[in-house]
This record gives structure tokens, sequence and C-alpha cells, in this order.
């Protein structure tokens, strides 16, 4: 089967003429390995016995009570995922294709340090080398993953450039690999880059959906109304919509992090940008009218990113995904109520699907059971989110 | 009808009748004037200027552009200022622009490409916009009168060397490693190598860039490519100079020992 190369007219592989036989070169692996038993068995034992899937649908009855959405919240339990969110299931389909390509070395971005720490993880598993490219202001908010992957034998490297943050250590990732792309893999951790990545790491979570629409009709007889997940470059949003794409009355809802608000900076890709291209491939960005890539906000690093992966651009042209936003402090807010009444402390780039679903709670409900991508747990946030909620450690 | 960019820069290939000296000067750095400055001294030099718009993440290029670029876009500099200093090169060597494709599609291609060849600009040269994506910004292009240089690399095999050589227009601009801009190259049987692969496949002039930082080793490439191009090297000579006048200094003493190099 032929992998997509484009979404629409987004995506694309608009990279430096040395990296495109590696992406030829990936391409042919995933087309081959895709659906080669052998490759799937060994997957399919790792996310059965090391990951921990299927993992849970779990309804939040106390959070249903308190927000007034009576026909049922249920949370995909993704923060249940070994390492803490579902950055792991793409990690290690991807290295096992690393293997299988003959690769040495393991490289990736990351923000909030959740796919940082998967592909740290996934490599020392496997017994790659892994470096990991992080933006200096990302290591400060997320000390606690940088320490991880260190313990993990994980390379971390810092990246001064630009604001310190994930567009940053995206684009210095790239070009490692411009560099050592012979003997290295790149695992992106989004749905974003060139082509064949955004379609590779999206099969790879679609996993998600798969498994939630089997459960959802399990446990309650019938598909959810709505299903809402927080997008960055959106890899949990379109591994748990993949789910339901074809279920035309299910509604599904994207969260972009709408930052300071309407009026300040924000991390609303599809919402506030225009196409253009970012880290090789053509979507919806933040820029400036000279095509000057904008610098995103958001509390959250894993949902500060000023671009999206393609495939929800185009879902977002054709209106099969509505892409909404929560703020800042919309998102802490739902993070601490979230933590109170159902004491699961959520990833804040989590929260910020928890803060629509709340603030949008009376048109959600109407359309059914409202089904949200809890997609990572929020351990890596009590630094930040303690000093921003003012809770702390102190006798 | 005036001369399209791709006759220009093949003109200037034919009658030098010796390899090409072109240097890279980023639009913008360390301020639009001291650019205009070093451009104008370069073209003395130079057979064909390769003019930098800075972008915000240029992803083929290594620290030191990367550094200069982020200089110049924090000074205000905008696409349209880097294009008057083409427009003031006129009188000199062709000039191509480098940058990357977002700049180019923000203002819509055909829009930016008649903007540039307003300005005189020959070519442009778009390191993330590979052969395969190419077709609509090279038709846009053809239709301004600027060649589209494409770009071929170490890693590219000979059925793209020759897919890229059917389009190409100008020349195409030979990657000499395998990495970002700003490393150093080696002269070495696998350079020559690959020089000679692109020459079979390649139908217009072939001129390496990436890595190149002394006289010698463009006179060493000289003696298998149709030109070479400077850019980092001459960044950082700016950049370490202690004020204006001794950066124009050393970029006229930089540009004069390769173009003798060149000739020699």
């Amino acid at each position: 089967m032929s992998v997509n190369m484009r979404f629409g007219p987004y995506g694309g592989r608009y990279v430096p003429e040395t990296v495109i036989g590696a992406l030829d070169e990936l391409t042919e692996a995933y087309e081959r390995y895709r659906d080669d038993p052998d490759y799937l068995s060994e997957l399919g034992v790792l996310l059965g016995h090391y990951v921990g899937r299927p993992t849970p649908l779990y309804r939040a009855r106390r959070l249903e009570q308190a927000w007034g959405i009576d026909e049922g919240l249920w949370f995909k339990r993704e923060d249940l995922c070994h390492t803490g969110a579902h950055k792991i299931n793409n990690a290690l389909g991807q290295v096992l294709l690393a293997q299988r390509m003959g690769k040495q070395r393991i490289i990736a971005e990351t923000g909030a340090g959740q796919h940082g720490v998967a592909t740290a993880t996934a490599s020392a598993l496997v017994g790659l080398g892994c470096r990991v490219y992080m933006g200096r202001t990302d290591m400060q908010r997320q000390r606690l993953n940088v320490i991880r992957m260190r313990m993990l034998g994980a390379e971390v490297h810092p990246v001064d450039a630009g604001s310190g943050t994930l567009k940053d250590a995206t684009s210095e990732a790239i070009r490692d690999w411009v560099t050592n792309v012979d003997t290295t893999h790149y695992i992106i951790g989004s749905a974003v880059g060139p082509a064949p990545y955004p379609e590779i790491v999206a099969d790879l979570q679609s996993v998600i959906g798969i498994e939630s629409r089997a459960q959802m009709l399990e446990e309650t007889g019938r598909l959810p109304g709505s299903v809402v997940a927080c997008v960055g470059g959106g890899s949990n949003a379109i591994g748990i919509f993949r789910g339901f794409l074809d279920d035309a009355d299910v509604a599904l809802v994207g969260v972009e992090a709408g930052g300071e608000g309407p009026s300040g900076r924000h991390g609303a890709s599809l919402a506030q940008g225009r196409p253009g291209v970012l880290h090789g491939s053509y979507s919806y960005l933040l820029q400036d009218p000279d095509g000057q890539v904008a610098e995103a906000h958001s509390v959250s690093a894993g949902l500060d990113y000023p671009g999206v992966g393609p495939e929800h651009s185009h879902l977002r042209d054709i209106g099969r995904v509505t892409y909404v936003n929560a703020t800042d402090e919309a998102a802490l807010s739902a993070f601490l109520e979230c933590s109170r009444m159902e004491g699961l402390i959520p990833a804040l780039e989590t929260a910020h699907a928890l803060a629509h679903v709340r603030d949008a709670a009376s048109s959600l409900r109407a359309a059914g059971p409202v089904l949200v991508c809890l997609s990572g747990r929020g351990d890596k946030d009590v630094d930040q989110a303690g000093a921003a909620l003012g809770i702390d450690a102190s006798a | 009808m005036p001369e399209s960019g791709a006759a220009r820069l093949e003109r200037v290939f034919r009658d030098a009748g010796r390899p090409l000296f072109v240097p890279y000067v980023m639009g913008g750095y360390p301020d639009i004037d001291a650019s205009r400055r070093h451009a104008q001294i370069l073209a003395k030099h130079a057979d064909i200027i390769e003019l930098g718009i800075p972008f915000s993440d240029p992803l083929a290029d290594g620290p030191t552009i990367q550094a200069a670029g982020q200089a110049a876009l924090d000074s205000g500099t905008r696409p349209s200022d880097v294009l008057d200093i083409a427009d003031d090169l006129r009188d000199g060597p062709p000039v191509v622009v480098m940058t990357y494709f977002n700049t180019v599609i923000a203002q819509g291609a055909s829009e930016f490409l008649g903007a540039a060849a307003a300005k005189g600009v020959a070519g442009i040269i778009i390191p993330d916009l590979p052969v395969d994506e190419a077709t609509e910004v090279r038709e846009a292009a053809r239709e301004a009168g600027v060649a589209l240089i494409a770009l071929a690399a170490p890693t590219t095999d000979d059925a793209r060397m020759a897919e890229i050589g059917e389009s190409a227009e100008g020349f195409v601009y030979l990657v000499a490693v395998t990495g970002v801009t700003g490393g150093e190259m080696t002269m070495d049987d696998r350079l020559r190598a690959l020089v000679d692969r692109a020459r079979r496949h390649i139908p217009v002039p072939v001129v390496v860039g990436f890595g190149v930082r002394t006289p010698d080793q463009a006179e060493q490439i000289g003696e298998l490519a149709d030109g070479v191009v400077i850019a980092s090297e001459i960044i950082r000579r700016i950049g370490d100079a202690p004020d204006a006048r001794a950066a124009d200094a050393a970029v006229d003493d930089f540009g004069a020992g390769v173009a003798d190099a060149l000739r020699s």
C-alpha cells in the first residue's frame, strides 16, 4: 500500500535535497513493513506488554456532574501508557523501523519532553544511541523530563536559537539529520514534517482511535457524540480522530493553544495562521506577511508550536474537524479541576482539551457522550503548574 | 524582450572561460547599508553575486548563516530591502537570490518572482524546494524570466541527477558535503567523483558550494567544476572585523584573493 504524501493540498517534502534519498528510503521501508507480520507482531507485543495497551476507557463521573455532561464524559487513558503519554506508540513503531533500515543512531526533537522521553526509552530498549534536541526554555520548564531522558542514556542537546522552544528544536534536529543522514533515523514526534512522516505518525497513533471506538461501543453501545483532543503538531488528535473520520455523526474537535487570549500571543495555527511551509510540509502556520515564522506561545511546551500537521489543515478546510482554542488560564483551571475531582493530574497539553469540554459543555452534550483523549499525565508539569497555581512544597 | 536570467547566467559562464567566483552576501547583515556595500565590493571580484534574503528557520544553514540571518531580521530587514540591493547591483555581475520557500510563497510565487525580476535578479536558489516539488514555481520563474537554480547533493542518486539536469536552468548548485552550510569540505576522491557524476548528468554549468573556506580550496574546486560559492567564510570575516571599515577591507581582501586563485 502506498503512503500518503499529501492531504488535499497540504504536506509534501519541502526539505534540502540531501535528505530526499532518506525520505524515499523511509517511505519504501514503511510501505514494506507496515503490513509485515514480523514487524507488526514485534510492535504488537511491545504495545501490549511494555506500553500497557489497550489503554482503558474511563468514565469521569465527577467531572461529568460538575460540568453538566449527563450523556457521559469518557477519557481514553493514554496517560497510562508507559512513559506517561501517547508518544511511545510512535517512538516504538519508528525505532523498530530504524532497526530494520540498519540505522545506528536515533535523533528526535522534543517540546514538553514526552516525545524525547519516549524516544530515549525506545532507543534504550533496542540499544541504539539517542540524541534529543530540546529548546533551552523548554529544558527549564520541563526539567523533570530532561533528567529522565539523561537517566535513560540519551544525550539532551540544548537549542538556543529563536525562542528556545519546539520549533527551534525541530529545526536543529533536521539539521543534524541532513548532516548524518546515512547513519541516523530521525524520529519526528508529531504528525508534522516532510512526507512520509505525517502519515507514519498518524498511522502509528491511530491505535488510539481504533481502540477507543471499539471500547465506546462496548461500554455504551453507541459511538460518542463528539471526540475532543488537544492539538500542537496534532499527533494524539489525529490518532484518536482516525478512528472516527468515517463516522459522519461523530463531531471531531481539536483544541489549540489559545495562550494569552485573543489579544495576546498564542499557538493557534489553524485558527489564526495561513498556509505556509515550515519543517518540510505545507500547512497552516503562524507567520508575518513576509513569511517569517512567528513565535508561538503556550503555557504548555507541547502546544507551543507555530505549525500544525498537514492532515489537520486538510480536515479543517473540508470541515470534518472543528478547531477551537483554550487559553493558558482556562487550561490551568481545568488542570486543577481534573486533578481534584478525578484524582488524575493531566498533562498541561491535555488540560486544553479538558478546558474546552468544560467551557463548551452545553453544546457538546447535545450530541451525546463526549470522548476526550487524555493524551498524557501531568507529572512533568508539577513544577510549572505549581508555580502558576501557587502550589508549592513549603512546610 | 529583455534577456532572461538563465541566458544571462549561462552567458557569464561561456564568456569567462574559467571557473566562476560566486560569493554570498546575507542581505541585512550586519545591516542593510553594510550588506549593500559588501555586495558592491564583492561585485568587483565576483562573476555572480549570491544575495541571501533572511528567513526565520533556515534548515539548510549552519550556525554562521543562521546567526547572520537572525541578526538581519532583528534589525528589521524585509525581502524588499534585499531586492533593492540587487537593484543597485545592475551594472555588476548577475545577482542570484537565495531564500527559503515560505518567503517566496508568502506573497505568492508569481508576485515574488516578478518583483525580483523587476529589480534585475537573474536567478533564485530555494534550498528547501527539491526538484519534485518545484513544478509550479519553475513555471512562475520562467514567466518572470528568473532562473530557478536547482541543488544537487552527495546523496542524490544518478536517476535524480538526471531529473535535476532535465529541468535545470542557469547552473546547478552542487552541495559539496552531506550537511548544512558552514562546515568544511575536503577535496578528496569522493568529492571528485561527485562533481564528475553531476557533470555527466547535468547539461548546465555545475557550481560547488558548502564548506569552501580558502582561496586554495576554491582553486581546487575550480579545477573540477564551473564555479565555486563561498558564503559562511565571508560572513565569519565580517563578524570578526572590529569595525565597519575593517569589515569592508576584509571582504575586499578575501574577494580579491579568491578571484586571483580562480584566474591563475
